[in-house]
């Protein structure tokens, strides 16, 4: 429970931090593009891996199990502009759904 | 610019509330679920007040990963804010203390429903992030009190709930036909962290997947860094 609390308390003061940092320090100034442009790419490439390893991961091995049928469903639900609830819904049952079965 | 007021933001912000507070409770019954206080992920939300982070220390902390692993990812995906605070410096008023706390109501949505030709709206953003946080805390709240009375996360399909909001949070981050970097970047991030998964511990994959990054050096000039993102956020949620 501690280690909870420590991310709480450390990615709480980032985050404030990361938000104050362009208004208390700015003074007209933006961030380079150069910088920019490799910034920008953190989400995309960081929700990637995430998406990776919280689909395929279990602890050290690499498993092809429910949670990869239920990935699959929500990118069809995904492709058909379905809203983000109804995504992650159509990802649980069918996980869901299939370990019923099995 | 003509200057937009409160009620013009909390007006742009109301047809995404049912979502965001769907998505607050949604992190409130996962929190639960991954075995987190349910007072830790309250003030959570009203700390850190940004979504993918958030489900990012959960994850991380439900599957087995350290501190550092779950504090590193949040924060990584918490830089895009970076720019996004420098874009809108410029609208912001008063002294550092007010500043300071305004600037917590950027979020991704507020920052698009205020952007405007040639700067922010400071009014609108504080309308429609002020709004965003009642909700995504209000949601929050109430997914914690739903989450409580859960059995087995696993035979309702919980942990796969969690990769499937993370590729529907990237998504839209990955349609523009112009810019192909995004998905260069996703598809290399996912292969560094897939790769290193049996080889270093819990967490390490996903902070080395950063390294994708490195692909915008490669990345055509934009010529409107704020309006080249804008449209995507409304649609991530929504």
């Amino acid at each position: 429970m501690k280690v909870v609390w420590l991310c709480v308390l450390v990615v709480g003061v980032a985050t404030i931090a990361i938000k104050a940092s362009g208004p208390l320090l700015a003074g007209g100034r933006e961030v380079p593009q150069s910088t920019a442009r490799v910034v920008d790419l953190l989400a995309p490439a960081v929700l990637a891996a995430l998406v990776a390893t919280q689909a395929f991961a279990s602890d050290d091995d690499l498993v092809l199990d429910e949670r990869a049928a239920g990935l699959l469903a929500a990118g069809i639900a995904i492709v058909l502009r379905a809203p983000l609830l109804v995504v992650v819904v159509v990802a649980a049952v069918t996980a869901a759904l299939l370990r019923a079965l099995a | 610019m003509t200057e937009g007021s409160y009620r013009d933001g909390i007006r742009a912000m109301m047809p995404l509330m049912p979502a965001i507070v769907a998505f607050g409770a949604s992190f409130g019954v996962l929190a639960r679920a991954a075995g987190i206080d349910a007072l830790a992920a309250m003030v959570m939300s009203a700390t850190t007040f940004a979504g993918s982070a958030q489900f990012a220390v959960v994850s991380v902390l439900g599957a087995g990963g350290t501190a550092a692993a779950a504090i590193g990812a949040a924060v990584l995906l918490n830089a895009r804010y970076v720019p996004m605070a420098f874009a809108a410096a410029g609208a912001f008023r008063g002294g550092p203390l007010r500043r300071l706390l305004e600037a917590q109501l950027l979020v991704d949505e507020s920052w698009a429903l205020s952007s405007r030709e040639g700067g922010f709206d400071r009014s609108v953003l504080v309308g429609a992030g002020g709004l965003l946080y009642v909700g995504w805390n209000a949601g929050t709240a109430a997914g914690v009190l739903a989450g409580d009375s859960l059995t087995d996360p696993a035979t309702l399909g919980l942990d796969a709930a969690f990769p499937a909001l993370f590729l529907a949070l990237l998504a839209p981050m990955l349609r523009s036909d112009a810019d192909r970097t995004p998905l260069a970047a996703a598809i290399v991030g996912a292969g560094i962290a897939l790769f290193l998964t049996p080889v270093t511990p819990a967490g390490v994959p996903v902070i080395a997947a950063t390294a994708a990054c490195l692909l915008g050096f490669t990345r055509p000039r934009r010529p409107s860094p704020k309006r080249a993102s804008a449209p995507r956020v409304q649609e991530a949620r929504s």
